[in-house]
């Protein structure tokens, strides 16, 4: 299995649904954005997960890092009112 | 079932066909079952296991249509299998897998389109197989692609295996008893195909011949080439060994 080291790393998104949105379901090696597309459908549809698939490769994610972990998501913390908690959801509106 | 002797006919027909098309499924089935654990690549372990499970669920309602299915898999001689030669060969560098896949798919492919459209016992299971092998023609054609028109190494591998298995694809194109087939169509369109794909890859038709002497292809009658004895051994070895034997 060493070859699978020289294949970039791809990162998986899938709509499991219509009208939901693509969800991150793992990470991939292949050799190139099709058969990354390919590898995705037998690694992460096989159980009927999917109607879509996004492949990213990795190296293009930029990802917050956790020494910025304070600054980006602490203040966040205490204000509540920014959560939709204080409305009743509508009855028949799923996926909220 | 009624005793008139048409319906006798055709049920021996049918049972001849399946036994055919399923001994294809199992066999191959097996083969690419044979890379667990020793795939390229993890992902690429996981689609070919896949393709065999695909196969498997195949092979298990076209052998129940012809009798009972593990009695069939795994209770007969070499002599009994009915499937092509080309499925058995042995599975080689991942190149041979490939071309062996892109050779059988692109058959089965056709045959089974043909089979949706016709009036048989088989529309039913075609219909639903039909777009399994499509995915499995895809991963082979985009393999041979890849392989083909990658580095001077994949490139001379593809080649190779392409030429050492040309010499079995003259078979899939005898008659199978029970099918009402157009082959001659069928084995145009192949030709038209795998062509296609071969020249994109920029490996080009194979030269050598696909029927006549120095050919192989018969397979269907019963004679299987010498990797086939070893392999069905393993098969059934479990299910000889201890008979009845379940999960």
């Amino acid at each position: 299995m060493s070859g699978s080291t020289d294949w970039p790393l791809w990162e998986v998104f899938v709509r499991s649904r219509r009208g939901l949105s693509h969800t991150h379901a793992g990470s991939l090696h292949a050799p190139d954005a099709e058969m990354a597309l390919r590898n995705a459908r037998d690694l992460y549809t096989r159980r009927n997960e999917g109607v879509s698939i996004w492949v990213v490769p990795s190296a293009s994610v930029t990802a917050s890092s956790p020494d910025e972990k304070d600054p980006f998501f602490a203040p966040a913390a205490d204000k509540p009112y920014r959560h939709p908690t204080f409305y009743e959801i509508p009855e028949g509106v799923r996926h909220l | 079932m009624n005793g008139a002797p048409t319906d006798d006919a055709r049920d021996v027909r049918t049972t001849a066909a399946a036994l055919a098309l399923g001994d294809d499924a199992l066999i191959l089935s097996h083969r690419l079952g044979e890379w667990a654990g020793h795939a390229p690549a993890l992902e690429e372990e996981v689609a070919l296991a896949n393709i065999a499970l695909d196969l498997l669920g195949q092979a298990r309602i076209l052998l129940s249509l012809a009798g009972d299915e593990d009695e069939l898999a795994y209770l007969r001689d070499e002599r009994h299998f009915r499937n092509l030669q080309l499925v058995e060969q042995p599975n080689g560098d991942f190149a041979h897998t490939i071309a062996r896949q892109l050779y059988f798919s692109t058959y089965q492919l056709a045959l089974y389109r043909q089979l949706v459209a016709g009036d048989s016992a088989f529309g039913a299971l075609a219909a639903k197989a039909v777009k399994e092998v499509a995915y499995h023609q895809d991963h082979a054609e985009h393999w041979t692609l890849r392989l083909g028109d990658g580095t001077p190494e994949s490139h001379r591998r593809m080649s190779r295996a392409c030429e050492t298995l040309w010499r079995f694809t003259g078979e899939l194109f005898q008659p199978v008893e029970g099918l009402d087939i157009d082959w001659a169509a069928l084995e145009e369109g192949w030709l038209t195909s795998v062509t296609d794909v071969l020249e994109r890859a920029t490996l080009g038709l194979p030269q050598g011949p696909r029927t006549g002497a120095w050919t192989a292809g018969a397979g269907r009658q019963g004679l299987h080439t010498e990797p086939f004895g070893p392999m069905i051994a393993e098969m059934q070895h479990l299910h000889r060994s201890h008979p009845g034997a379940s999960w």
